[in-house]
């Protein structure tokens, strides 16, 4: 086995206060991880750190050679201007973005790629349509069809079941466990542990620290969700320096 | 009669024609930066940015007077020092772009007011806030059609980035780095486009040419290659319109182009076939799917 990511010693935040505090260890290639934890246990902030949105404050990510640009990333759906008005096509054609990039044509291969991705997800049809007419479900489906095209080795996947219908669900988690068949490394932030139970071998129990890593059934336990959810959500203004060295 | 009415006027006056050539270049280019304005929610900003140039337009003018170059030149510095100021405030700090916008536009505007009327006469401050557009000189006019054909190059350049930070920015700097470039390159668009349409329309109507044709399109298109088109469209379609209508009612030009742009848009609410308020009251019987 090898590690596709290996977190060192990584601390992320805004403004010196940690999101993520001192996470340590490897994600194996191939690995199918749920990242679980209460609101604001750092999940949606490791990820930015991840695809190299957010910088870290210390420590680091090693990427197995990849180059952050090149790991697939769904953000939260509320971040997206569901109002633009641009249609499923064209934002599933946005995956495209790594081998057309600023000027690149989209010839007849690149469209046949994207019609195909729109099958995948079961959005055949839906091409012309405004994404502001879409339901959660199918921008959630339109989003997995983009990240199908972006044919990445690491896939990141924020909250990808949020207010999303069970027949979704378990579509898109066909699609997760293909991504999981073809070696590739997925991370997805979850909050249905049930859900995270029956699909992902393996768990990060985050509350800022790292409550708990390992397989799902040994992470999952009474006592270690307990410990998350007393996490402090609040930063504290007076915080000192913390004191943990830097490796 | 048809011939006298919409023809005559351009081919019989130099000046009509030149300023048919200004306006139009001035929609191809300032529409679609319009479109992308309205789009970011930073209608407003080309407002405040609009008259963040007047003083330095006025104090190209103080040196020099009615230099074409002088008046561009400050106009530009004193854009992009303000565009670049609030868009790296708003990069780096909490504060919206427009909250720092705004302190900036009702100060501009008194100082380059107060700049034209101590050096100039109140026919000076009249062609600084409302243009002269049937006047453009060649000089003028070939520096709005560089403009105009500079903003389409560069907005080609960075049309996918600036459209994907739009939608989905936290998407767009997974795989990409264009972002920020892309944001501050189309705040110099803004900046030129706005100085462009000083020449002929002034400071107070020059966000007319950019805003009004992009709010027309919102309401006839779902995308936005088609609302660009039709916001480029109806901004020369206001140009025409608003220069046959100054020849023959004897109202001063720049406004008028700016008020049929203005009658385009109420139509546009009413009747627009995207949200138009009528469509809204009489939607006609549900479909069946």
């Amino acid at each position: 086995m090898t590690a596709q990511l290996q977190f060192r010693n990584l601390t992320l935040g805004y403004e010196r206060h940690p999101a993520v505090h001192h996470l340590d260890g490897p994600i194996q290639t191939g690995a199918l991880v749920a990242v679980v934890g209460p609101n604001g246990a750092g999940k949606s902030t490791l990820f930015k750190g991840i695809v190299g949105i957010l910088k870290p404050l210390a420590g680091g990510i090693e990427l197995g050679g990849l180059a952050a640009r090149d790991i697939a990333y769904l953000p939260q759906i509320a971040e997206i201007d569901r109002t633009f008005p641009i249609n499923v096509f064209d934002m599933v054609a946005m995956g495209l973005w790594r081998r057309a990039g600023l000027f690149g044509g989209i010839g007849r291969k690149e469209r046949d790629d994207v019609e195909q991705a729109i099958a995948a997800v079961g959005l055949t049809g839906f091409e012309d349509r405004a994404i502001s007419t879409l339901s959660g479900g199918q921008m959630q489906r339109m989003l997995f069809a983009r990240l199908l095209l972006q044919n990445a080795r690491v896939i990141v996947l924020d909250e990808p079941f949020n207010a999303i219908d069970a027949k979704t669900s378990a579509d898109l988690l066909d699609l997760i466990r293909r991504w999981h068949s073809e070696r590739r490394t997925v991370l997805a932030a979850l909050h249905d542990i049930d859900l995270v139970k029956a699909n992902f071998p393996e768990t990060l129990l985050l509350a800022r620290e790292p409550v708990a890593w390992g397989s799902t059934p040994e992470v999952l336990t009474p006592a270690n969700l307990l410990k998350a959810r007393q996490m402090c959500e609040a930063f504290d203004d007076e915080a000192g320096a913390c004191a943990v060295a830097v490796a | 009669m048809f011939y006298d009415t919409f023809i005559g006027p351009f081919a019989e006056f130099e000046f009509m024609r030149r300023a048919l050539a200004g306006s139009f270049a001035l929609a191809f280019g300032a529409a679609p930066i319009g479109v992308f304005l309205m789009l970011r929610r930073m209608s407003l900003v080309g407002d405040a940015m609009a008259h963040a140039i007047l003083p330095g337009a006025a104090i190209g003018f103080l040196l020099s007077g009615l230099n074409l170059y002088a008046m561009s030149l400050g106009g530009l510095v004193a854009g992009f020092v303000v565009a670049f100021a609030a868009g790296l405030i708003a990069r780096a700090t909490e504060l919206k772009e427009d909250a720092s916008l705004a302190a900036f536009f009702l100060i501009s505007l008194a100082v380059g007011v107060t700049i034209v009327s101590v050096k100039g006469t109140n026919i000076d401050l009249l062609h600084f806030l409302f243009g002269t557009v049937l006047a453009l000189d060649d000089q003028t006019l070939i520096l709005i059609a560089v403009n105009a054909t500079v903003t389409l190059i560069v907005l080609a350049v960075i049309y996918r980035p600036l459209l994907l930070e739009c939608v989905d920015p936290g998407f767009l700097r997974s795989v990409s780095r264009a972002g920020a470039g892309a944001h501050l390159a189309f705040l110099a668009l803004v900046v030129v486009n706005l100085v462009n349409g000083f020449h002929a329309l002034g400071t107070l109507l020059a966000v007319g040419i950019m805003m009004l044709p992009a709010a027309i399109s919102r309401f006839w298109a779902r995308d936005i290659t088609a609302m660009v088109l039709i916001a480029v469209a109806s901004g020369c379609v206001s140009g025409y319109a608003g220069l046959v209508l100054s020849f023959h009612a004897g109202v001063p030009s720049g406004p008028a182009v700016i008020l049929v742009a203005g009658g385009i848009y109420a139509f546009s609410v009413l009747f627009g076939r995207v949200g138009g308020l009528v469509r809204q009251v009489f939607p006609g019987r549900h479909l069946e799917a």
